[in-house]
């Protein structure tokens, strides 16, 4: 009997407070058939946005990834003083508000930042504008990769590196050969959440890149334009693609499982 | 100390190639990303003269804001230990039915893009909403207020106080709480002495977690905050609103303030796991 009002008490907490949310996105964006939703989404702006989102995740996650392994790499192959340090540091941004995250690269890119006036009158313009926007991006997506790699990568130990270098290997044949084939369900994972990470920031974007519509509107920020302006539909068919996108790529992180699975049943 | 900078330029000691080029790489990185942005937050609100820091500092709406930011997030993250500690139980220990379903919807916060979570909040909880139109009529006004920070911030916190629990109940051993029966426990002993007191540590841990992303959340909140100046306005908004007043004195003043105190938060909640374990193990 009790058995039975936790299992009640569970999933109606599970429905009001998990399910409902996404089942507002759908209803909200279908409110008025899914002919006028799919048609907002085709809005100029609307592609704009898209777009810039495809970009700008495609830059984050190919920058945060090479970066990841080679900083997994130093940080669980080589005991150096100031490792512990490193490892607290690229966790950081995990830490910090989203807004406190598009701040700091105002205050050396803005306007009134350090470098930003005289950038600016070279012609070079990061501040409310697509640079931005991508300086934000890869600071709050960059401990993903890392973070998912040191524990694997630390696992491994170096036996079958140093193995591999007595035979006569060198550095990128080593990581390329050895230590990444081990280490592919991890780097898989930890690029996924980096590319749901990436698509989804609007805090610390939102600070950099001052609003400009079909210029430097993501999907996030273009949802929130059209949401305070009152167009509903468009805005939850937005949230409705977007919260899509991000929720399949945190899914896919089990496909490798999902696979060998399969593959076990073949046999 | 010269040991120590031949050891950090050799990879103490290891042969393996590509050191120095790995490390390299990794120290421009977190260099440019990390450090050089750190500086700037660091140095930043001095530039100006330390009186223009001070005046920023005596600011009672940039008060009101923190007090909301922090008050909500502390409310938010005690009130997710017991909903996240229930939700943890009936995953690990409950048989629950479609028990791999309510796992993968414990995520979905995390999985969410914060701005959709925030216009769906906003949506669910207001007048005219699935849950907000039947309390109104209770008189029950969730949104536009503290309460819907609070709501909002529970929702985004929730994961983390799940997932901190249940490895730590998956491993514990299901007769200590059958042993303790037998020796004549009751059930409320049970729960806190057997169930709870193993679990403090990483509940704890769930808590800080949860209040350290509540302090500065942003796009889950704003939606349904209501934002009023003194009464329903969080801290990361007011950096927002200084900067389009371009007072980056005053934003730079709060983002410091935001920043300290979610590291404090993270090191204070180490601790304490720490000095809770000793105890749970003498035990």
């Amino acid at each position: 009997m009790r058995k039975y009002s936790l299992w009640v008490l569970t999933w109606v907490l599970i429905v009001l407070v998990l399910l409902m949310p996404p089942a507002v996105v759908v209803a909200e964006a279908l409110k008025t058939g899914l002919a006028p939703a799919l048609a907002s989404l085709s809005d100029p702006d609307g592609l704009a946005a898209i777009w810039l989102t495809l970009e700008v995740t495609a830059v984050s996650v190919l920058a945060n990834t090479i970066f990841g392994v080679l900083a997994a790499w130093v940080l669980t192959k080589y005991r150096f003083p100031g490792r512990s340090a490193l490892l607290v540091l690229v966790e950081l941004p995990l830490s910090i508000s989203p807004v406190v995250s598009g701040l700091v690269w105002l205050l050396l890119f803005g306007v009134q930042g350090w470098w930003g006036p005289a950038l600016e009158q070279a012609g070079i313009h990061i501040a409310f504008a697509v640079p931005g926007i991508m300086l934000a991006t890869i600071f709050v997506t960059l401990p993903y990769v890392v973070r998912t790699l040191v524990p694997l990568m630390e696992q491994q130990g170096r036996d079958a590196e140093e193995a591999a270098m007595l035979a006569g290997a060198g550095f990128w044949n080593i990581l390329w050969r050895v230590t990444l084939p081990g280490a592919r369900v991890a780097l898989f994972s930890g690029i996924l959440l980096t590319t749901a990470r990436a698509m989804g920031e609007f805090g610390a974007v939102s600070v950099v890149s001052g609003h400009i519509p079909g210029m430097t509107e993501t999907m996030p920020l273009h949802i929130e334009s059209l949401y305070n302006g009152y167009q509903t539909v468009a805005a939850f068919s937005m949230a409705a693609l977007l919260a899509g996108m991000a929720m399949m790529a945190v899914l896919l992180r089990s496909a490798p499982e999902w696979l060998a699975r399969w593959r076990e049943k073949q046999a | 100390m010269k040991q120590a900078v031949l050891s950090f330029l050799r990879g103490g000691g290891s042969a393996l190639p590509g050191y120095r080029l790995a490390l390299g790489v990794t120290l421009l990185w977190t260099g440019f990303f990390i450090v050089l942005p750190l500086c700037a937050l660091i140095i930043r609100p001095w530039q100006d003269g330390v009186g223009a820091m001070v005046a920023a500092t005596h600011d009672t709406r940039m008060f009101a804001a923190l007090w909301t930011s922090f008050s909500s997030a502390f409310l938010a993250a005690v009130l997710n230990v017991p909903l996240g500690l229930l939700l943890a139980w009936a995953l690990v220990r409950g048989d629950l039915p479609g028990r791999k379903i309510a796992d993968a919807l414990i995520d979905l916060p995390l999985a969410l893009p914060t701005a959709v979570s925030g216009i769906t909040l906003a949506t669910l909880y207001g007048p005219q909403g699935w849950l907000g139109a039947p309390l109104a009529k209770l008189g029950l006004v969730l949104a536009y207020s503290r309460t819907g920070i609070v709501l909002a911030l529970m929702f985004v916190g929730l994961p983390f106080v799940v997932r901190t629990v249940e490895p730590v109940l998956k491993n514990l051993p299901r007769d200590m709480e059958e042993a303790a029966v037998l020796l004549g426990a009751r059930p409320w002993q049970v729960v806190t002495r057997v169930v709870i007191a193993p679990l403090l540590p990483a509940l704890v841990t769930g808590f800080g977690l949860a209040f350290a992303r509540g302090v500065g959340e942003y796009g889950s909140v704003i939606f349904i905050a209501g934002n009023q100046p003194f009464k329903s306005e969080i801290a990361p908004l007011l950096i927002v609103v200084r900067l389009q007043e371009f007072d980056y004195a005053g934003a730079t003043a709060i983002a410091l303030i935001l920043l300290l105190t979610s590291l404090l938060a993270l090191v204070l909640v180490s601790l304490v796991r720490r000095r809770l374990s000793v105890w749970g193990e003498q035990r």
